[in-house]
């Protein structure tokens, strides 16, 4: 039955394969689409990246709309952008970037150094909204020497400068235009807005003026669909044609199943951790943090919360990366050690805490899932579902009000926020504090690697916070459409290489 | 009085109310007797999780099937009936404490200040949709339970304060109220022995009513996530993971909407009972929504 | 008759300057800002002011609320802080969807209640009555998003016909988007209709008690000929003003229902801004619910008083 099936549908079809097959390559995308339709959870509060932080800001302009001197790719990589080379002194303080050519704006601007060193010092200036502003605080001096050329002068070595160029933080605007960005972008992306209907869609369309290659979508529409079961329903109904981080894992069986669609599971830079407030007693004691951790089922939050998805991490550190350590057997489920250690410190069963979950699934669910846990080993635990100002205002700033939260830190390489001065879960450790001093000074990354272990190590050791998983990137997507990115190293839907098979 | 005469007196009640108040009052009691039960025994405890036993349809094991946390449903929407009916208890308490003082006052002090006071803040009340004002007290002070009790809570007072004042009032006209102002009775005793029993009979069928109200505000609001948090069971809130979970499992969300349609179908008729038998002038009179 | 109106119109303005004062106020303890939500978790403190500053939430409290107000009267809605855009943009375009929604679901609920009131007062006592009457108990205790929740599934996720919520937009095809509006209209008109039908069998009863209706049927005038043509007439008095009611309430509605099917209203923007500490949004949404309940009410009693003469009498 299968058979006759499938052989029909050769027959409708076959005209169409064999022209396929006898055109010349160059015109095997004659006919194919050239547009798509991209469904986002989030819809940006305005487009410009250099004053939001607005991770659905990137998510829409980033290198398709706006671009900086340089730009990261699916990989993580630092490639060129808008600097066609560059050349760092030796003294590795002085950065001389060369301007690609004929490189125009939306508006029909041309590009020129002075646009370069414009960006940058607003970006910097005392009165600036840009949400990165430590991105450019080793910058010292942006000098225009001529239209083409820009020497920037750091006050401090920074390993990392050319990736922090990258960002969409950092891209180069026009003076002119510069303004009117939040709701009129004009950069030098291959794509340029064409109409945004708020609430519901914003569509791009081809910047023809584009200085480099042009992409194979002319059109591009973003729909804005909060809710995971309408993205589901908008994928099935064809409305969309992808989706490129979905957060219904409960449905990816069913798109796998459904021969129309491909899933791709990558991965994120989110390390997902509850949080551990250790400015509270008796949070602060090591050995009430080590019962939590021990109390805490990676496996089983993984598997309600994520419905599979999502790899067990044993400190705050990528598994991806080169330099991760495997920690997870450190902590690992024990709920009688988890009571015992809980009896040594003191702490009495049915002890009150609270827990402020913000709104992603992981934490809303994952919480349940955690105060059950801990309600095994006698702390009971508070649950209270905060939106997103309400935990900046709550948890992240003073007062620090909270006992426990969950959040998925996405920030790239981000082990760093723990030598941070009163960040937000109040770790202050000093041998730690000078561990990531000797990393930033260290060049080598062999020795970087093996630094960057030692301070996961200390992490674990020192259970600051419950270490959950790696975030998954569950992309849904017509399983014609190639080019997508697989993993998310920057918040980004990179459509330039996007294209119809 | 004997055994039979209380008998016959509640044959002729129910003769008097009619089927209604049988079947709303059978419903009313069949839920809160599950809600009882919750507290002390449920089938599974109503917070224990089994991740792999995860969305099931109902068996023999779990009668309405399992959560996506593997909760047993039957559970929770035991436990969502203690819920529904305390908070809804709560909310009703509220009304009739802060309300019936106010109407009483407004009806006794009839185009004084206080009384307008008393007339312009229900006004006020009355002018924020009741939805509105829930959702903006528990987005503004925090979900949870108190607060719904305090949203939910509000309006009823503002609902309650109308009607003692309206009952009051044509209760005070009435002649034997004039006689004992005549005979020089205290104000106090007036209101004691006269105004307040005979305006408990409306104030009873008003606040059937205003409990199945609370019963769908408490739901409405844990289903937009403004409500009881968990682990406390909620229907309105099962309602809302059914949703999620609409593709996989499609038996989900019929239980708990059942269980807010019985419980409101029955303090429905419960209250249309009571109004044929205590209070048969105000019928039709619903005025909180 | 002009006293009477120069006096509640009054009272409207009273209402509504009160209902503007306690909005303003109770929604300034909301914790949170709007430019630490625009900024994120990286933002230095004083990128924040800066932020502040622009979007002009560093003034004092008093000095807001009179610009606010000020504004208002003027027609100015203010400039929304997530967005950077005019509130009256934002707003024009929800009521796009919820103000044909709110009329849909009022359409259905007359269309509904209308026949089902009309059949159980012919048939008072009757089983036609018992139906009815059963189906507006019935529909009174079923919660609009749970019957939300059920319309979907069976006609989105069993049968397919609709799809599960979202909007198309008017631009696009207009009829797919009166499609994606009637099952949430009909989720909405379920419990009003419920209420209207008892409201159309009780006023129907009333003037089929009264003299002139005896004396058509002593006169030989068919049962459903006295209903439509004599008893209707004069019922409608009551039933267009629980009516007006109605439709206020169905405006408020939307934002509940908005959230069962994920429709881009003004009830959904109401809550989204709630979250984001949009708070110029807020006010202006949560005064203009208020606004039209107010308004609604008044003209329902101005139209009470005008049409009927006993109404006057009483007050």
């Amino acid at each position: 039955m299968n058979g006759v099936v499938k052989l029909l549908g050769v027959a409708a079809i076959g005209t169409g394969l064999c022209l396929g097959m006898t055109a010349p390559p160059a015109e095997a995308n004659e006919g194919k689409r050239t547009d798509i339709v991209m469904g986002v959870t989030l819809e940006p509060p305005h487009l410009d990246p250099t004053a939001g932080a607005a991770a659905a800001i990137d998510e829409i302009v980033y290198a398709n709309v706006f671009e900086g001197l340089t730009r990261i790719n699916e990989s993580g990589q630092v490639k060129a952008g808008l600097a066609e080379r560059w050349v760092i002194e030796d003294d590795g303080l002085t950065y001389r970037f060369i301007l690609r050519e004929g490189v125009t704006f939306h508006d029909g601007a041309t590009l020129e150094a002075s646009d370069v060193k414009f960006s940058l010092e607003r970006a910097m200036a005392e009165d600036s909204v840009n949400a990165q502003k430590a991105l450019f605080s080793a910058i010292a001096s942006v000098d225009v020497v001529d239209d083409r050329t820009v020497i920037i002068r750091l006050s401090r070595k920074e390993g990392q400068f050319l990736w922090n160029l990258g960002w969409g933080d950092a891209v180069i605007v026009d003076p002119a235009s510069a303004d009117t960005n939040k709701t009129n972008p004009v950069g030098t992306g291959p794509f340029k807005l064409d109409t945004w209907v708020r609430g519901a869609t914003l569509t791009l369309t081809e910047n023809p003026a584009y200085w480099g290659t042009k992409p194979a979508l002319n059109k591009v529409t973003f729909q804005f669909i909060k809710d995971p079961a309408a993205q589901v329903v908008a994928l099935l109904a064809g409305d969309i044609d992808a989706v490129a981080n979905i957060n219904a894992p409960e449905m990816v069986a069913r798109f796998q199943a459904d021969g129309r669609f491909a899933v791709d599971v990558g991965t994120t830079e989110g390390e997902t951790i509850l949080s551990i407030n250790h400015r509270r007693a008796p949070w602060n004691d090591v050995r009430v943090r080590r019962a939590i951790q021990h109390a805490i089922d990676r496996n089983a939050i993984i598997a309600g919360a994520m419905f599979g998805f999502g790899t067990p991490i044993g400190s705050h550190f990528a598994p991806h990366s080169p330099a991760y350590l495997d920690l997870t057997e450190q902590g690992l489920y024990d709920p009688e050690k988890a009571k015992a250690l809980l009896a040594e410190a003191g702490v009495k069963s049915g002890t009150k805490a609270v827990i402020k979950l913000p709104p992603p699934t992981y934490a809303r669910r994952g919480g349940e899932i955690i105060a059950a846990q801990l309600k095994a080993v006698g702390i009971e635990l508070e649950i209270v579902p905060v939106e997103w100002g309400q935990w900046l205002a709550e948890v992240f700033k003073a007062p620090h009000d909270f006992d426990f939260t969950i959040v998925s830190h996405t920030e790239p390489l981000d082990i760093g926020i723990y030598a941070r001065d009163d960040y937000y879960f109040g770790y202050d450790n000093p041998a730690f504090k000078e561990l990531m001093k000797t990393v930033e000074e260290t060049s080598n990354p062999a020795e970087r690697y093996a630094l960057y272990r030692e301070a996961q190590q200390m992490l674990a050791d020192e259970a600051v916070n419950g270490f959950l998983f790696q975030l998954a990137k569950i992309g849904v997507r017509r399983k014609e459409i190639s080019g997508l990115w697989m993993n998310a190293p920057v918040q980004a839907n990179d459509l330039t290489k996007v294209h119809w098979e | 009085m004997s055994v039979q005469a209380g008998a016959d007196r509640a044959s002729n009640l129910v003769r008097r109310s009619g089927p209604s108040m049988l079947i709303g009052g059978g419903l009313v009691l069949a839920l809160a007797f599950f809600g009882l039960v919750s507290v002390i025994w449920t089938p599974y405890p109503s917070d224990a999780m089994d991740v792999l036993a995860k969305l099931k349809p109902p068996s023999s094991a779990h009668w309405f099937g399992t959560d996506h946390f593997g909760r047993d449903l039957l559970s929770l929407v035991m436990g969502g009936a203690w819920t529904s009916f305390s908070v809804g208890a709560a909310a009703v308490a509220v009304g009739l404490v802060g309300g019936v003082p106010l109407g009483l006052i407004a009806a006794w002090r009839r185009g004084g200040l206080l009384s307008a006071a008393i007339e312009r803040s229900s006004d006020l009340i009355f002018a924020f949709p009741a939805i509105l004002t829930a959702v903006l007290v528990t987005a503004v002070y925090g979900p949870g339970a108190g607060n719904v009790i305090a949203a939910v809570g509000l309006f009823n007072i503002a609902v309650f304060a109308r009607v003692t004042r309206g009952a009051a009032i044509s209760v005070a006209a009435r002649p034997f109220v004039m006689a004992a102002i005549a005979i020089g009775r205290t104000q106090t005793a007036i209101l004691l022995r006269h105004i307040l029993p005979n305006i408990a009979g409306a104030l009873i069928v008003q606040g059937t009513v205003q409990f199945a109200i609370a019963v769908l505000a408490e739901a409405g609001l844990s289903y937009l996530g403004l409500g009881i948090q968990p682990p406390t069971p909620s229907w309105g809130r099962m309602l809302a993971d059914a949703q999620t979970f609409m593709f996989v499992s499609s038996w989900q969300p019929v239980f708990p909407g059942l269980a807010i349609m019985l419980a409101v179908l029955g303090l429905n008729l419960l209250g249309d009972g009571l109004r044929d038998l205590l209070d048969p002038r105000g019928r039709d009179r619903r005025a909180g929504r | 008759m002009l006293p009477m109106l120069s006096h509640r119109l009054a009272g409207l303005a009273g209402t509504l300057f009160a209902a503007s004062l306690i909005t303003f106020f109770a929604l300034e303890v909301l914790p949170g800002d709007a430019a630490q939500i625009l900024l994120g978790t990286e933002a230095r403190d004083d990128t924040l002011a800066a932020m502040r500053a622009q979007l002009g939430i560093d003034r004092p409290m008093a000095e807001r609320y009179v610009d606010w107000v000020l504004g208002l009267l003027t027609g100015d809605l203010g400039t929304s802080q997530i967005y950077g855009i005019p509130v009256a943009d934002m707003v024009r375009d929800r009521l796009a969807i919820s103000l044909p929604l709110a009329g849909m679901a009022f359409l259905l609920t007359v269309l509904i209640a209308m026949p089902i009131g009309i059949l159980a007062a012919a048939g008072r006592g009757g089983p036609a009555d018992f139906l009815a009457m059963g189906f507006a108990q019935i529909g009174l205790a079923i919660p609009n998003f749970w019957f939300g929740i059920l319309l979907v599934l069976l006609f989105a996720v069993k049968l397919g016909w609709v799809s599960t919520g979202g909007f198309p937009g008017w631009s696009d095809n207009p009829f797919n988007a009166l499609g994606a509006l009637f099952l949430p209209a009909l989720a909405l008109a379920l419990s009003e209709a419920a209420i209207l039908s008892r409201v159309v069998r009780g006023a129907l009863l009333e003037t089929l008690g009264e003299d002139y209706i005896r004396t058509a049927r002593a006169k030989g005038v068919s049962s459903s000929a006295v209903i439509a043509r004599h008893a209707l007439r004069n019922a409608m008095i009551p039933i267009s003003t629980i009516m007006g009611l109605q439709f206020a309430f169905l405006v408020a509605g939307s934002i509940v229902i908005e959230n069962v099917f994920y429709l881009p209203g003004l009830g959904r923007l109401l809550i989204q801004s709630i979250f984001q500490r949009d708070l110029i949004v807020v006010r202006d949404l949560v005064l203009m619910f208020a606004g039209i309940v107010v308004l609604v009410n008044f003209a329902v009693d101005l139209i009470y008083n005008a049409i009927d003469p006993r109404a006057r009498v009483q007050r």
